[in-house]
């Protein structure tokens, strides 16, 4: 396997970065190499939060992605345009359906497209749709399976926010089935 | 014990508070702000004492001081931060204060910008700080190796009664990757110099930079001397990968050596031998070993995320002896493995 790498993005507020988080601690778990980078740069206002995930057999060369995105999440606009130039032109795009309009794709770029705002409005709580997310990244990834997705959820956020952790888990799991 | 997933500003923090660091001074800077947060939830309920200073020189001189009365002390903060604190640097180093000083470098000159660079290595082995001193500089490849190399910076500044910097930069601090922390404390080291009461002492024990004789500042000048030569003979620290067979020794150091190493596998792939040297110390700078390694080479690159600083090391090092190439981006742009392919073959005889 050549390193996975998986760009996270949206509006500051999405949760991308804590969501991004998760995929790597599963990658971990698993027994992969995995690095975790945040944009820490300057963002305009309405523009994107983003964060790179690499995922590897090997040592981790660089955790910063420039070119060769395999799995981009795009939880709005700005983010699937700042992104889509540096898309693997056989990569797969997962994009949030309400915000995103996906006409301008290349073929070759698989489209997952759920709306994941529906689902967490649905679930009753906007917060989660990062979760939502997380449910079809866990989906389209080979690596993962369901229950990777569920355990992190419960590791991260069970004792934190037990109220909220079951919209997470009812969020991801409706997505992860969609 | 299994592996955690940590930022590399907070592993850094925790991998001191676990090697017994007993108190901080520090002032914001981005990118190791979380560092310094790391150290105001922790530092105190471990013992300690963390102090936000209402500046990068006041951090420094609380440095000095809690050195100087024998505590196990750091100070971190990045490019336009290390330059503020150069003066106090000094003074540690005149007054053999064992202080580890973190910089998590970001792009310059002047305040530039956050992203991460390696700008800042002139600043870090030459200093801006007066007099015959040195600073010995660890300059760690990733998360794991930063919370090792911290707790190294521990040993060595008391080993030496010298600073000792952990030179990071902000792909370091701000990356997440899994971590094992040594959870052991290093064990308590005499300072019989330190100025914690008279003890029982003839004298009080004074920590002072200032020596008005000529020839005692010129003999603690020679003995300070020969404190950077002994570094030099017990403490260089490289890693060399598949160097022997080698037509073209690649050097980098910090976290663009990782991005050289997955350079050299894609050259090895195309039939084009390529092994890298990585200085682990920057200072002492692993100069012996580093010629030793390019001897036969046809050429060295270097490959820095500056314009060219540790170049003059390496070709100081080399002496001639075999041609030196540069390829570097800055400004907190990052090289791609594929522009150090380009580069290695844009040098080589007959491509």
């Amino acid at each position: 396997m050549s390193a996975l790498k998986i760009v996270c993005a949206g509006f500051g507020g999405q949760g991308v970065l804590s969501m991004g988080q998760l995929v790597a601690m599963m990658a971990m778990k698993k027994g992969y190499q995995v690095s975790w980078m945040p944009s820490y740069g300057p963002e305009m206002r309405g523009g994107t939060a983003n964060c790179h995930v690499v995922i590897d057999k090997d040592p981790i060369a660089s955790p910063i992605i420039t070119d060769g995105i395999d799995v981009l999440l795009a939880m709005n606009q700005p983010s699937l345009t700042k992104f889509l130039p540096h898309m693997n032109p056989k990569g797969t795009l997962i994009a949030n359906a309400s915000m995103v309009k996906t006409d301008a794709v290349p073929k070759g770029i698989t489209i997952n497209s759920v709306d994941f705002t529906a689902i967490a409005q649905e679930v009753g709580n906007l917060k989660v749709q990062n979760m939502a997310a997380l449910g079809t990244v866990v989906a389209k990834l080979p690596i993962f399976e369901e229950n990777d997705g569920l355990a992190i959820i419960e590791e991260k956020f069970g004792a934190k926010a037990p109220d909220l952790n079951a919209l997470n888990k009812a969020a991801f799991t409706k997505a992860y089935h969609q | 014990m299994a592996k955690i997933l940590m930022k590399g500003n907070e592993a850094i923090a925790q991998a001191a508070v676990s090697a017994g660091c007993e108190a901080f001074f520090g002032y914001p800077i981005t990118p190791q702000n979380e560092l310094i947060e790391y150290m105001a939830k922790y530092l105190a309920k471990n013992n300690g004492v963390f102090v936000q200073a209402e500046s990068e020189l006041a951090a420094i001189n609380m440095v000095y001081g809690a050195a100087g009365a024998g505590a196990r002390v750091m100070t971190s903060s990045s490019s336009p931060g290390i330059a503020l604190k150069q003066e106090g640097i000094s003074y540690c180093a005149g007054a053999e204060l064992p202080v580890v000083i973190v910089s998590v470098s970001r792009g310059g000159p002047g305040l530039g910008g956050i992203l991460p660079s390696q700008a800042d290595y002139n600043q870090a082995t030459r200093g801006g700080g007066n007099g015959d001193y040195k600073v010995m500089v660890l300059a760690p490849n990733g998360v794991q190796e930063a919370t090792e190399l911290v707790r190294k910076a521990f040993e060595l500044a008391e080993k030496y009664r010298n600073p000792v910097m952990v030179m990071a930069d902000g792909i370091i601090g701000q990356m997440m990757e899994p971590v094992e922390i040594n959870p052991e404390p290093l064990p308590p080291v005499d300072r019989p110099w330190a100025a914690e009461g008279q003890r029982g002492r003839a004298q009080r024990n004074v920590v002072n930079s200032m020596n008005l004789d000529a020839y005692k500042l010129e003999q603690h000048n020679r003995d300070l001397q020969a404190k950077y030569e002994r570094m030099e003979r017990e403490d260089v620290m490289y890693e060399t990968v598949q160097t022997d067979d080698a037509d073209v020794l690649l050097v980098a150091y910090g976290t663009p050596s990782r991005i050289v190493k997955s350079a050299i596998a894609t050259l090895r792939e195309q039939g084009i031998k390529a092994g890298l040297f990585r200085p682990k110390t920057l200072l002492p700078f692993p100069s012996k070993q580093l010629k030793a390694a390019a001897q036969g080479k046809q050429f060295v690159l270097v490959a820095e995320l500056s314009l060219g600083q540790m170049l003059v090391d390496v070709k100081l090092a080399i002496e001639g002896t075999v041609p030196v190439h540069f390829y570097g981006r800055t400004g907190g742009v990052i090289f791609e493995p594929s522009e150090i392919v380009d580069a290695v073959k844009s040098h080589r005889k007959g491509d």
